[in-house]
C-alpha cells in the first residue's frame, strides 16, 4: 500500500531533555523520522524542548517548536498548526505519555488529530502494567505472578501473598524510575512508597522475582498488513535484576539453542499482535530460565526505544526510518533496505559479527549515593563495540568506555568476590580480575548467575587479552545480510583476521571492504559514550561538522562508538567507522582514509586528548593547533598569557603534591576552588573555605589524583573563589585574525555553580553595554592570542568589586554551541567548520551584530532523583545530564518556560518554604515580599522567619528536622509545601538543609538553592500568572530577526 | 595442541585456520549458511550431504549439541568451516560439546579463518568445490583430491542418504515435541507415503503431530508399490544434490500425479515440478539461511523462512525471476499450476499449487529446524487437504 494521501501535516513529538533512561537515541530516531516524512512530502511540525538536538535544526522539519513538552503548550501548538496526525512513538516515554494525556483531556478529538504509529489502546495495553498482564495472559503467554497496588496497604497484602523478594515496577515511568527490589519487610514502606510516588498514576506492579534468570530483548517491527519481523535479539550478560540499560549486553543472543530462540521469536510476535501496535517498532523483554527453559514476558515498549537504537546500530537496519514510513501507510515489503538496495525491509538481518554494549556510569559525581545496580536505571550513557568475535567486541568495548580512572581491586579475595557477586558499576572489571586470579567458572556462575558461556569467553579475555587481536586489522562492513548480497553500506568496523588469504593464482584478496573513492576525506572524531559534562551537545557539533565537510565537496568520515547518536547514523557521513576513540584505533582508520585532516574540536575532551598523539603520528589537525589547545588547557601557560594581555584572572597556584597544596593555599587566599588538572565537567572540583577544608578535600580527592585522573599526574590547581560574582559564557569564532562573537550568555546562578548546571540567558538580562564591550574585547583578545582557528568558548566571572575575571578558555566547541545556534538562528558549529576548512570570517557573510527580538533561557536538568543519598546542592562540579530551552519576548516568561520544560513545576499558589543562609537574609526579604504579595503562604525556619518578621512580612515558623516533630521535612512529605527556596549553610552532609532538599526532590517539589535562582523564579511565577504563554516557532523567529537586521 | 588446517577452493583460493573436530580432510561443494543459530540441525540435515558448510555467524558451538536438535540419525555435511568454534559442554541444554561431537562422528572442521572473506568470494564466484585439509597435507595433494570430487551438477546424492528399506513412524513419538504454540493436533489420522530422499525429522514431526501416519520409502521405490500402498497421499521430501540427476524418481512421481494428492518440500518440490514438466536450474550460490522473506500470495502475508537449496524452478516465462506478486500460471503436463509463494529477496519461485490435480509444493523449509516457525501453517494446509480433499 502506498503512502497515505488523507493526511498532510504530521505532528512529531521529541523526548525533551537528556535524562537517565531517555538519552540521545531519541534525537536519532526523531531526526530520522522527520527527514523521512519530509521526503515523503508531508508537512512536519516538530516539538522538542531540547535545543541540543539535530531534530530541532530548522531545516529538519517544516515548523519547529522549542517549547515545553507539556499539555498546555502542546494544545496551543495543535490549535495553531491543526495537524492531521500525531506520531508519538519516536519520542520515547515522554512523547508517549504526552500523547496519552492529549487524548485523555480531549485535545486530539477536539482538533481531529489522528494518532498514528500506535493507537491509544495499544499504548495503554503496553504501558499500563495491569492491562499488560491481562493481555499477555489472554494471549497465552507467561508473566511473573504479580499484583497491582495503588496504596501501601494493597502493597503489603500483595507482598505477603507473593513472598519475598519482590520486584516493584511503577507504571508509566521510564528507565524503571522509582522501581526496585524489596528483600525484607522492614523496607516495605520505603520501597513501595518510592514506587507509588514515581508513577504518575500512582500504580505499581509487584512482581514475583525471577532474579538470576537470563534476560533477553527482541526488537520487533510490524506493518499494517500484519507482517512482522524481528530486527535483532539482544542478550544481557547481567541476569535479571539489573536494568537492561545498566547491563552489559551482546547482540545477537549467544546462549539459546535455535529451538528456544524461535520460541522467543514466536512469543515476541504474539506480544506485538496482542498489544496491537499497528505499525512500527517495539521492544519485548523476556526472562528465560536456562535450566528449565521456562520463558516469562517482562515487558514491551510500544514505541522505538533505547534498545531499538542499539539494534539499528548493531544491524544496520534503520528502525526509526522504517517505523516512520510504516506509520504513513507503507508496508515492509514496499520499503527497500537502503543498505543492500536490492532487498526489501521485510527481512530479518543476519549478522556475521558480535556487538557488545557497555553502560557508562557517573557515581563518582554523586558521593553518598547507593552504588548498586538494580531494576532502575542509573547509567548516563553507553558505548557500543563491533568485533568479528565476542572477544574482539568485548575488548573493544572495554577500550570504548574511556574511564577517567582505572578500577583498582581489593587484595582480599572475599572482598573481590563480594564485588563480583553484587552488581555495581565495576562488576565486570572485578569479574575479569577474579578470573585472572584463577577463580573457577562454576564458582563464579554460582555467585553471579552469568551464563557459563560468557564466563568462559571472559576467562580468555582476562588471561590473554591480546590473543583476540592477533593478525591484521581489516575493516569490514555492516551489511544486514552476512555478505549474502553485495552491499554498498558506508558503515565499517575493524576486525582482526589472519593475514589475508590468497585468491586465485595466489593473488591477494583486498585487505579492506572500504571503497575509499578519490575525493579528499576529513575525519571527524566523535565524543564517545555520553557522560555528565560531555553529552549530546558535542554529538550535535560533530554532525554539523560532517554536514559541512560534505557540503565542501570532501568525504566526511565519522569515528565514534556511541550507539545513541545521530553521528553514528550511517548516512550522517560518507563513511562511518564504529570504533573506540583511542589513538591506536583512530590511527587505524587514518591509515585507510589518508585524510586531508582530522577535526578534534567538536567532540569535547575525548578527541582533544588524542590531538597531540595524532600530530605526533604526522596526521594533520584541522583548525586550532595542538599547541594552542595546550596553551589554553595548561593553566601554568594560560595564566601568564592572561597577564600579558592585562586581563584579570582569579589568583591561582598549581601544586604537584598535597603538601604543596596545603602550603600554597593561604598564599592564594581563601575561599579556594580546588581541582585536579585536565577534567571536563568540573569533576572533583570543590570550594574550600579553610585549611581544614583543604586537608579534608585532599584526603578524598588526592586519592583520585594518584589513581591518575585521565592518566595525568595529579597536579592540583588552587583558584581564589570569587564570591557573589555573575558568571558569563561566551562562544566566539576566530579565523586566526578576525573574531566574531556568536553569543554572550549571562548565568542566572552566581559563579560557583558549574556553567553546565546553571540556567543562562541570551542576550544577558542585566549587563550594561560597557561590560558587554569589555567581555567582547577580552574574548577576541584571547582568541587572537591563542591563534584560534574555529571555535572558542570563554567563561568569565564578574565580581561585584573587582570586575571582570577570566575563568577559563576552551579552544573547542562548548556545551553551549547548540543553544547559541538555536538562539541566534545561525549554525555556529558549521561556520566554525568552514573556517577550519580554510574560509575566512569575511567570506561567511555574518551579520555585525546578531538581532534578537526575543530572550532565550537555557536550563539544566539534574538526575538527583536517581541517586538517593546524595545532596542535591548545585556546585562547581557539574551534575546535570541535559538541558532545555525557553524562548519568549521577555526574560521572566522565557525563564518560566525553561523551568516548566525542565520539569520544575513552579506553583501559581500555595505555600513556599524559605530557609536561607545569613548572608542571603537581606535578599530573601525582597523575594519574600513578592511571594507574599502574590498570595502565597510563607513557611520559614526560625532564623529566616524572625528576619522576615522584622521587615513586617508574615511568615509561619516551622521546626528544622533537628528541632523535632512537627518539622519541615514532614510538611514536605505531607505535600503541604509547593516550592522550596533553601540556600546552603555549608554542606555538612546530613545537615538540615540536606534533609530539606532531599525531601523536596523525593516528592518532586521544585527546590531552588541560590538567591539569584530564587529571584528569577519569583519573576517567572509572576509572569505565569498571565496565563499559558504563547508558543513561537524557530522559523518565525528567524524570519523576524532577518527582517530586523 | 592446536593443529593448522586450511580451506582450498577449486579456483586456488586458500584460507588458513586451525583444525578442530576429527583429524582428517574432507572435500565437496563449499556452501554457506547465514543462520545465526542451529548449527547442529544444519550438520545433521541430509540435504547438506556432499557439502562443506561455512557458517557466516562467527560464534559456533555456544550451546553444545543435544539429542533433540538432530535432524537425522547422523551428520551429513562433510565439514564445518567457522570463525570461532568452542567446545563448551556445560551449557544447560547440552548433552555434549560441539567439537567433541564432530570428532566422535569423524567430521573434520576448521576454525579461526576469515569466513566472511570466504563467503564474499563464494558469493561473487558462485558455490564451488573445495576442501578442508590438515596443514600437513600439501596443496598439490589437496588440489588432486578436489579435482577428483565430482561436481554437484548432475549428482545423485539422494541414493546415498535414502533408507535401505521402508519403515513407519506414527504420531505418538512426536506428540510431545514442544512447539512454541504448544499445541498438539487432533483430527482422524491420515496415511502418508513419504519418498525419502533424505528427509529432515522436523518434517516428519510436523506431519505426525498433525495425526499423520508416515511410511518412509527408499527413493528407488517403484510407482506400482507406492500406488498399491494404502497411502492417502504422497509426500516428496527434501534431500541433497541436483534434481536433474534424479530422473528415475521424477519418472516414479510422474506416475503418481493425478492419482492421489502429491506434496513436496525443497528437493521434493523440484522433483514434483520436473515430473509435471517444469524445469529447474542451478542458483549461483544457493539459498542457505533463516531470514529470507517469502510472500504467500494467498494471504499476502510475508513469512520469514528457513532456506537451504542450490537449485530452483524456472518461472512460466522461462526466467528465474518472477516480477510482481501475481499468482502467475504454468501450463504443465497435468494442467495448470499456480504460483503460491515467491521469494522477496531474489524473486525466485518458492511454491506452487497444481490446479487440475491435487498437489502442492514448497521450495523452502516450513518445518524450520533451524529457523523461524512462521510457515508451520503449510502443514495444516497439506494435512487438511489430504483429509478433506480440495
Ligand atoms: N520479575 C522480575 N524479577 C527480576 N528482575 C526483574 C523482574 N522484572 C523486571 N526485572 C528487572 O528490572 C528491569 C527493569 O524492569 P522493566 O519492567 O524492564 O522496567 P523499564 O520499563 O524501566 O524497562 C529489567 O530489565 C529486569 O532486569
Ligand atoms: N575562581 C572562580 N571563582 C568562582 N567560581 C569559579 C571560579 N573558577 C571556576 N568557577 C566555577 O566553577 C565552574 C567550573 O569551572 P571551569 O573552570 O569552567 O571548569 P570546567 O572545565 O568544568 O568547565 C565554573 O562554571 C564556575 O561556575
Ligand atoms: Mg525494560
Ligand atoms: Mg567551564
Amino acid at each position: 500500500m502506498p503512502r497515505r494521501e488523507d493526511i498532510h501535516k504530521i505532528l512529531l513529538i521529541g523526548s525533551g531533555p537528556i535524562v537517565i533512561g531517555q538519552a540521545a537515541e531519541f534525537d536519532y530516531s526523531g531526526t530520522q523520522a522527520a527527514r523521512v516524512l519530509m521526503q515523503e512530502g508531508y508537512e512536519v511540525v516538530l516539538v522538542n524542548s531540547n535545543p541540543a538536538t539535530i531534530m530541532t535544526d530548522p531545516e529538519v522539519a517544516t515548523t519547529t517548536y522549542v517549547e515545553p513538552l507539556l499539555p498546555g503548550p502542546l494544545e496551543k501548538i495543535i490549535e495553531r498548526e491543526r495537524p492531521d496526525a500525531l506520531l508519538a512513538t519516536l519520542g520515547g516515554q515522554t512523547a508517549l505519555n504526552l500523547a496519552k494525556n492529549l487524548h485523555e483531556n480531549g485535545v486530539l478529538e477536539r482538533y481531529a488529530v489522528e494518532l498514528i504509529g500506535a493507537k491509544i489502546d495499544a499504548i495503554e495495553r503496553g504501558e499500563d502494567r495491569d492491562l499488560f498482564r491481562e493481555t499477555m495472559l489472554e494471549a497465552g503467554l507467561r508473566v511473573p505472578r504479580s499484583a497491582i497496588a495503588h496504596t501501601l496497604q494493597e502493597g503489603r497484602a500483595a507482598v505477603e501473598e507473593i513472598g519475598l523478594p519482590v520486584i516493584v515496577r511503577p507504571a508509566f515511568t521510564l528507565g524503571g524510575a522509582g522501581g526496585g527490589v524489596l528483600y525484607e519487610m522492614a523496607d516495605l514502606e520505603k520501597v513501595i512508597g518510592r514506587g507509588l510516588d514515581a508513577s504518575p498514576i500512582s500504580q505499581i506492579l509487584i512482581d514475583e522475582s525471577v532474579l538470576g534468570w537470563g534476560e533477553f530483548e527482541l526488537e520487533v517491527m510490524r506493518d499494517k498488513t500484519d507482517n512482522v519481523v524481528i530486527v535483532a535479539s539482544i542478550e544481557n550478560l547481567d541476569p535479571m535484576g539489573v536494568h537492561t540499560g545498566d547491563s552489559v549486553c551482546v547482540a545477537p543472543q549467544q546462549t539459546l539453542p535455535d529451538r528456544l530462540y524461535q520460541q522467543l521469536r514466536d512469543q515476541a510476535i504474539k506480544v506485538i499482535r496482542a498489544i496491537g501496535v499497528e505499525t512500527g517498532g517495539s521492544n519485548v523483554q523476556f526472562a528465560v530460565n536456562p535450566a528449565t527453559e521456562e520463558i516469562i514476558v517482562i515487558e514491551m515498549n510500544p514505541r522505538v526505544s533505547r534498545s531499538s537504537a542499539l539494534a539499528s546500530k548493531a544491524t544496520g537496519f534503520p528502525i526509526a526510518k522504517i517505523a516512520a514510513r510504516l506509520a504513513v501507510g507503507y508496508t515492509l515489503q514496499e520499503i527497500s533496505n537502503d543498505i543492500t538496495r536490492a532487498t526489501p525491509a521485510s527481512f530479518e538481518p543476519a549478522i556475521d559479527y558480535c556487538v557488545v554494549k557497555w553502560p557508562r556510569f557517573a557515581f563518582e559525581k554523586f558521593p553518598g549515593a547507593e552504588q548498586g545496580l538494580t531494576t532502575h536505571m542509573k547509567s548516563v550513557g553507553e558505548a557500543m563495540a563491533i568485533g568479528r568475535t565476542f572477544r574482539q567486541a568485548f575488548g573493544k568495548a572495554l577500550r570504548s568506555r574511556e574511564l577517567d580512572a582505572e578500577p583498582s581491586f581489593p587484595e582480599d579475595t572475599e572482598e573481590l568476590l563480594a564485588r563480583v557477586a553484587k552488581a555495581g558499576p565495576e562488576r565486570f572489571d572485578h569479574l575479569l580480575e577474579a578470573l585472572r586470579r584463577g577463580h573457577g567458572i562454576g564458582q563464579l556462575n554460582e555467585l553471579t548467575k552469568i551464563d557459563p558461556w560468557f564466563l568462559r569467553e571472559l576467562q580468555a579475555v582476562a588471561t590473554e587479552p591480546e590473543a583476540a587481536f592477533s593478525g591484521e586489522r581489516t575493516f569490514k562492513s555492516v551489511d544486514t545480510c552476512a555478505a549474502e548480497f553485495a552491499a554498498s553500506t558506508p558503515y565499517f568496523y575493524s576486525a582482526w583476521e589472519r593475514p589475508r588469504p590468497l585468491g586465485p593464482g595466489g593473488v591477494a584478496l583486498p585487505a579492506h571492504e572500504v571503497q575509499r573513492g578519490d575525493r579528499p576525506s576529513v575525519v571527524i572524531l566523535g565524543s564517545g559514550p555520553n557522560r555528565i559534562g560531555q553529552g549530546i551537545e558535542f554529538d550535535y557539533c560533530c554532525v554539523h561538522a560532517a554536514q559541512t565537510v560534505r557540503e565542501s565537496g570532501r568525504d566526511a568520515v565519522m569515528i565514534n562508538c556511541n550507539p545513541e547518536t545521530v553521528s553514528t547514523d550511517y548516512d550522517t557521513s560518507d563513511r562511518l567507522y564504529f570504533e573506540p576513540l583511542t589513538l591506536e584505533d583512530v590511527l587505524g582508520v587514518c591509515e585507510v582514509e589518508k585524510p586531508e585532516g582530522v577535526i578534534v574540536q567538536f567532540g569535547g575532551q575525548t578527541p582533544l586528548k588524542l590531538a597531540a598523539g595524532l600530530r605526533g603520528a604526522g596526521i594533520p589537525i584541522l583548525g586550532t593547533t595542538t599547541d594552542a589547545i595546550d596553551l589554553a588547557e595548561d593553566r601554568a601557560r594560560f595564566g601568564p598569557l592572561l597577564d600579558e594581555l592585562g586581563y584579570k584572572a582569579p589568583p591561582y597556584a598549581a601544586a604537584r603534591t598535597p603538601e604543596e597544596a596545603l602550603q600554597r593555599a593561604p598564599e592564594v587566599g581563601f575561599p579556594l576552588l580546588v581541582r585536579p588538572s585536565y577534567v571536563l565537567g568540573g569533576r572533583a572540583m570543590e570550594i574550600v573555605y579553610s585549611v581544614e577544608g583543604m586537608q579534608n578535600y585532599l584526603e578524598r580527592v588526592g586519592v583520585i589524583g594518584s589513581a591518575g585522573v585521565s592518566g595525568k599526574s595529579p597536579t592540583i590547581y588552587l583558584d581564589r573563589f570569587l564570591e557573589d560574582s555573575v558568571e558569563v559564557d561566551v562562544d566566539a569564532l576566530c579565523d586566526g585574525d578576525e573574531v566574531w562573537i556568536a553569543g554572550i550568555m549571562q548565568h542566572v546562578e552566581e559563579a560557583g555553580i558549574h556553567s553546565g548546571d546553571s540556567a543562562c540567558v541570551l542576550p544577558p538580562h542585566s549587563l550594561g553595554e560597557e561590560m558587554l564591550e569589555e567581555i567582547r574585547a577580552h574574548a577576541s583578545g584571547i582568541a587572537k592570542a591563542l591563534g584560534v582557528v574555529g571555535l572558542l568558548n570563554v567563561q568569565f566571572a564578574i565580581h561585584a568589586g573587582e570586575g571582570l575575571h577570566v575563568i577559563e578558555a576552551n579552544p573547542r566547541a562548548s556545551r553551549t554551541v547548540p543553544f547559541v545556534s538555536k538562539a541566534i538562528g545561525l549554525p555556529v558549529a558549521k561556520l566554525a567548520c568552514r573556517i577550519m576548512l580554510g574560509e575566512k570570517i569575511a567570506q561567511l557573510g555574518l551579520p555585525a551584530a546578531v538581532a534578537t527580538g526575543h530572550v532565550c533561557v537555557k536550563e539544566a536538568v539534574l538526575p538527583f532523583d536517581r541517586f538517593a543519598g546524595t545532596d542535591v546542592l548545585l556546585g562547581p562540579e557539574m551534575r546535570s545530564t541535559g538541558e532545555v530551552m525557553g524562548i519568549a519576548r521577555d526574560f521572566p516568561t522565557a525563564f518560566a518556560k525553561a523551568q516548566a520544560a525542565a520539569g520544575a513545576r513552579l506553583p501559581s499558589s500555595g505555600t513556599v518554604f524559605l530557609s536561607v543562609a545569613d548572608r542571603d537574609k537581606s535578599a530573601a526579604t525582597a523575594i519574600a515580599t513578592q511571594i507574599h504579595d502574590m498570595g502565597f503562604t510563607l513557611l520559614a525556619t526560625r532564623g529566616t522567619a524572625t528576619a522576615l518578621a522584622r521587615m513586617g512580612i508574615p511568615a509561619k515558623a516551622i521546626n528544622k528536622l533537628s528541632e523535632g516533630s512537627p518539622h519541615v521535612v514532614e510538611a514536605i512529605g505531607a505535600g503541604e509545601v509547593d516550592l522550596v527556596i533553601n540556600t546552603p549553610v555549608g554542606t555538612g552532609a546530613r545537615s538540615d538543609g540536606y534533609e530539606i532538599r532531599a525531601a523536596a526532590v523525593a516528592h518532586r517539589i521544585p527546590c531552588i538553592t541560590t538567591m539569584s535562582g530564587g529571584i528569577a523564579a519569583v519573576r517567572a511565577i509572576a509572569a505565569a500568572a498571565h496565563g499559558e504563554p504563547d508558543v513561537v516557532s524557530l522559523q518565525e523567529l528567524y524570519a523576524e530577526s532577518a527582517s530586523v537586521s | 595442541m592446536s593443529r593448522d588446517a586450511y580451506v582450498l577452493l577449486e579456483d586456488g583460493t586458500r584460507f588458513d585456520g586451525l583444525a578442530c573436530g576429527a583429524d582428517t580432510h574432507a572435500v565437496g561443494e563449499v556452501v554457506f549458511t547465514t543462520s545465526m543459530s542451529g548449527y547442529q540441525e544444519a550438520m545433521t540435515d541430509p540435504s547438506y550431504a556432499g557439502q562443506l558448510i561455512a557458517f557466516t555467524y562467527p560464534q559456533i558451538g555456544n550451546y553444545g549439541v543435544s539429542e533433540s536438535a538432530m535432524e537425522s540419525s547422523r551428520i551429513h555435511a562433510r565439514a564445518a568451516i567457522m570463525r570461532a568454534a568452542v567446545d563448551y559442554s556445560d551449557a544447560p541444554s547440552a548433552d555434549c560439546g560441539w567439537l567433541t561431537w564432530l570428532e566422535m562422528h569423524g567430521i573434520p572442521a576448521i576454525t579461526d579463518l576469515d569466513t566472511r572473506e570466504l563467503v564474499r568470494h563464494i558469493r561473487d564466484e558462485g558455490a564451488m568445490r573445495g576442501g578442508v585439509f590438515p596443514g600437513s597435507m600439501s596443496e598439490a595433494q589437496a588440489r588432486d583430491l578436489i579435482a577428483a570430487e565430482p561436481s554437484m551438477q548432475g549428482r545423485d546424492l539422494a541414493r546415498e542418504v535414502t533408507p535401505a528399506q521402508r519403515f513407519s513412524v506414527d504420531g505418538d513419538r512426536w506428540q510431545n515435541v514442544s512447539r512454541s504454540d504448544g499445541s498438539v493436533f487432533g483430527g482422524e489420522s491420515v496415511r502418508i507415503a513419504l519418498l525419502d530422499t533424505g528427509v529432515k525429522m522436523s518434517i516428519v514431526g510436523e506431519l505426525t503431530r498433525r495425526g499423520a501416519h508416515v511410511t518412509h520409502y527408499p527413493c528407488t521405490v517403484s510407482s506400482d508399490e507406492l500406488l498399491s500402498s494404502d497411502a492417502d497421499a504422497f509426500f516428496l521430501a527434501n534431500g541433497p544434490g541436483d534434481p536433474a540427476a534424479l530422473d528415475y524418481v521424477v519418472g516414479t512421481v510422474r506416475e503418481l500425479v493425478g492419482k492421489k494428492p502429491v506434496y513436496g518440500i525443497c528437493l521434493g518440490h523440484q522433483l514434483l515440478c520436473r515430473a509435471v514438466g517444469l524445469e529447474t536450474y542451478k542458483l549461483p550460490f544457493g539459498h542457505h539461511g533463516a531470514n529470507h522473506p517469502v510472500k504467500d500470495l494467498a494471504t499476502g502475508l510475508t513469512e520469514i523462512t528457513s532456506q537451504n537449496h542450490g537449485f530452483a524452478v524456472l518461472g512460466p516465462d522461462g526466467s528465474g525471476r518472477i516480477e510482481g506478486d501475481e499468482p502467475v500460471r504454468w501450463e504443465t503436463d497435468f494442467g495448470a499450476a499456480e504460483l503460491s509463494h515467491v521469494n522477496l529477496y531474489d524473486r525466485t519461485v518458492e511454491g506452487l499449487t497444481l490446479l487440475d490435480v491435487q498437489g502442492g509444493t514448497i521450495q523452502y523449509h516450513p518445518e524450520a529446524g533451524p529457523g523461524p516457525n512462521d510457515s508451520l501453517y503449510l502443514f495444516d494446509r497439506f494435512v487438511n487437504e489430504i483429509r478433506n480433499g480440495r
